[in-house]
């Protein structure tokens, strides 16, 4: 028999599921929990500055590790600070597991000090959530809650625990098993011959990889069936990981901020492969316009994803990696040689925008000689604007490294506490963060908690002094009328950041930029490096948003 | 004109947060649901909702949805169940 505090039952039951870093900030209701925690031997908290901090750190190590990560936050605004790390989690797929203190349960409904109706808010931005009403309902819940996140599509699980559920003594006779991820659903045989017809018959098919690609490391088995099949590959923001940026068939981001042969190519493309994406406004653009010609197979493991915004030919519910590992023997392999030449021509007639090589002139030749110097298992993460799509574009991606961005919800402030969770998670890997002026003052406060952690996170600020795609949109979309998008106020980031413990390096006026550059990449431990950019630096191309695809403005490269 | 309606029968794990989750997700979605009725089954451990809904092609993305939710053990098509909906109806106009 075991007897023990619902508070050390928690803790219990996170290291039993093999938690062995958690980032948080106590209070009043969760008190008891952080004191169970203080006795862990086995669980390294990391206190942030802010919950939402909090909530970006287990994401940093969620997404660096594909496995699911804990925050915890008090109640009230604990919990309403950490509730934007886990939407943006849930629109990404990742699997956190939040743990939120409560007012005691005869509190509840009060209107108590620090008390919100937390379970009710947290509904529509998790997988699932969990109001613990007795503490022997941990030993179900917790397991629960760690199989919810990781199973199928991945996403966010809050559990609150009301204070007195912490303190209550529960009697067990075993500890549960640690709640594993559930085996991926099984697919259809039929669907699969379908599918392989279709390819088989296509003349001008595209593969197009997101998100799910990289969850269900799939990487190689895209690869496979784009060499056998000659099919160009797209990518979602989120999928850019999953094939090298310079394989010859690789065609980069579509979308939005796609080169414009990118878009142009889907627009001829007369069948599409759609693996793991979920056809967001971003990457279709006027979605009833997107591949006008094309049929769709698309493979997903969220039922509700397959034919929610466009109807397919043949939907295939199931895990990308093995439905392609199925699909790949099947396959004919066939050169498409008119395809492909009339790719490479699109390509000589549109070229991309994206610079061959590193360099200083520019952010993006700068973007592109971080990349370089970084290697092939770096960890990439960025804020949400300009530095975002830039970074998305130009950044040598490889599928060796993790690519940590805002890709859904689009939260500024996402890149500084992800990058300090991965780094965390994976501290012998080169953690840098490509940030912006804006996303960076968003949560800036963590520069103390990396401090005091002594992570090895660089940060790449490249500083417009503006809102920057803001302003790109008021310049494009409203006359150029620039209201509240630049600031008044320069703030001076490298002593900021020497306040906070930071080493510092300055683009600005060096003589030898990339002796710079290479200094402080090479630094470990918490590093800023401070890039003035010009303010009219635009994101080209861009597709006007609601516009179709085809409509792209900018990012004529004429050189 | 309105739209053909039909019932959704939704089987759930019966605890006070379900009929938050099954109704914010119509709303949060903007799907429309003109009627609930919901009753404890089994001695209280699960419920059944019986959702009065249009019959349109959005129905199937509805369904989808609610099987995702994790006490949502079941959900079936009962378009016979109108029926109750309207007598009802006429209970509750008195």
């Amino acid at each position: 028999m075991f007897s023990m505090t619902g508070a050390q039952l928690t803790i219990s039951l996170l290291e039993r599921q093999g938690i062995r870093t958690i980032a948080g900030i106590p209070g009043g209701a969760n008190l008891p929990l952080y004191d169970a925690l203080s006795r862990s031997t086995r669980i390294r908290h990391v206190l942030a500055r802010h919950e939402q901090g909090a909530g970006f750190a287990a994401q940093g190590m969620a997404r660096v590790t594909g496995r699911p990560a804990v925050c915890f936050a008090t109640s009230g605004p604990g919990a309403t600070n950490v509730l934007t790390a886990i939407a943006d989690a849930k629109l990404d797929s990742v699997p956190v597991v939040c743990i939120t203190g409560q007012v005691p349960r005869a509190m509840i409904g009060t209107d108590a000090f620090q008390e919100v109706d937390t379970y009710g808010m947290s509904i529509p931005v998790t997988k699932h959530n969990f109001l613990v009403r007795e503490a022997a309902d941990l030993l179900r819940i917790i397991p629960e809650a760690f199989t919810i996140a990781a199973s199928g599509r991945p996403g966010p699980v809050l559990i609150d625990i009301p204070r007195d559920v912490q303190l209550e003594t529960v009697t067990f006779e075993a500890w549960p098993e640690p709640g594993e991820r559930d085996p991926a659903p099984a697919f259809f045989d039929a669907d699969l011959d379908a599918a392989v017809s279709m390819i088989d018959a296509a003349r001008r098919p595209v593969l197009w990889v997101g998100g799910g690609v990289v969850a269900s490391g799939a990487g190689r088995e895209i690869l496979e069936l784009a060499e056998r099949a000659s099919m160009p590959v797209t990518s979602t923001l989120m999928g850019l990981t999953a094939v090298p940026h310079d394989h010859p068939l690789s065609m980069g981001m579509l979308g939005m901020h796609a080169q414009r042969h990118t878009n142009m190519a889907m627009e001829a493309c007369d069948l599409i492969v759609a693996a793991g994406v979920r056809f967001d406004d971003r990457a279709t653009g006027k979605v009833a316009e997107f591949c006008p010609q094309a049929r769709v197979i698309h493979i997903d493991i969220d039922h509700s994803e397959l034919e929610k915004l466009r109807p397919a030919s043949v939907a295939i519910l199931g895990d990308v990696g093995d439905v392609l590992r199925a699909i790949l023997p099947k396959v004919s392999p066939a050169p498409r040689q008119e395809w492909l030449d009339y790719i490479a021509a699109l390509k000589r007639a549109f070229p991309s925008c994206i610079p061959a090589k590193g360099g200083h002139a520019t952010p993006q030749e700068l973007i592109r000689r971080v990349g370089e110097l970084c290697g092939d298992t770096a960890v990439v993460a960025t804020d949400v604007g300009k530095h975002q799509m830039w970074t998305a574009q130009s950044y040598p991606f490889r599928p060796g490294m993790s690519w940590l961005t805002s890709g859904g919800l689009g939260t500024m402030g996402f890149g500084l506490p992800t990058a300090i969770g991965a780094a965390l998670a994976a501290p012998e890997r080169k953690v840098v963060c490509v940030s912006g002026d804006g996303s960076l003052l968003m949560n800036i406060q963590e520069m103390a908690t990396a401090a005091e952690q002594g992570v090895d996170v660089t940060v790449v600020l490249l500083n417009n002094v503006c809102l920057g795609l803001v302003h790109q949109q008021q310049e494009l979309f409203f006359k150029a009328n620039h209201f509240s998008s630049i600031y008044e106020v320069s703030v001076d980031f490298t002593r900021i950041a020497q306040g906070f413990g930071w080493k510092t390096w300055d683009l600005a006026g060096a003589d030898d930029p990339d002796a710079v550059l290479r200094e402080a990449l090479s630094h470990k431990g918490p590093a800023l490096i401070h890039v003035p950019v010009d303010r009219g630096e635009k994101v080209w191309p861009m597709v006007p948003p609601g516009a179709a695809n085809r409509t792209m403005l900018g990012g004529e490269n004429h050189d | 004109m309105t739209s053909p309606r039909t019932v959704l029968d939704v089987l759930v794990s019966n605890h006070p947060g379900v009929m938050s989750h099954v109704c914010g997700l119509f709303s949060r979605r903007a799907f429309n649901v003109e009627a609930i009725l919901c009753l404890p089954l089994n001695g209280g451990a699960e419920s059944r909702i019986w959702l009065l809904v249009n019959e349109d092609d959005r129905l199937e993305q509805m369904i989808r949805q609610m099987r995702k939710l994790q006490d949502v053990h079941d959900v079936r098509l009962r378009p016979d169940a109108t029926e109750t909906f309207a007598r009802l109806g006429e209970v509750m106009a008195d």
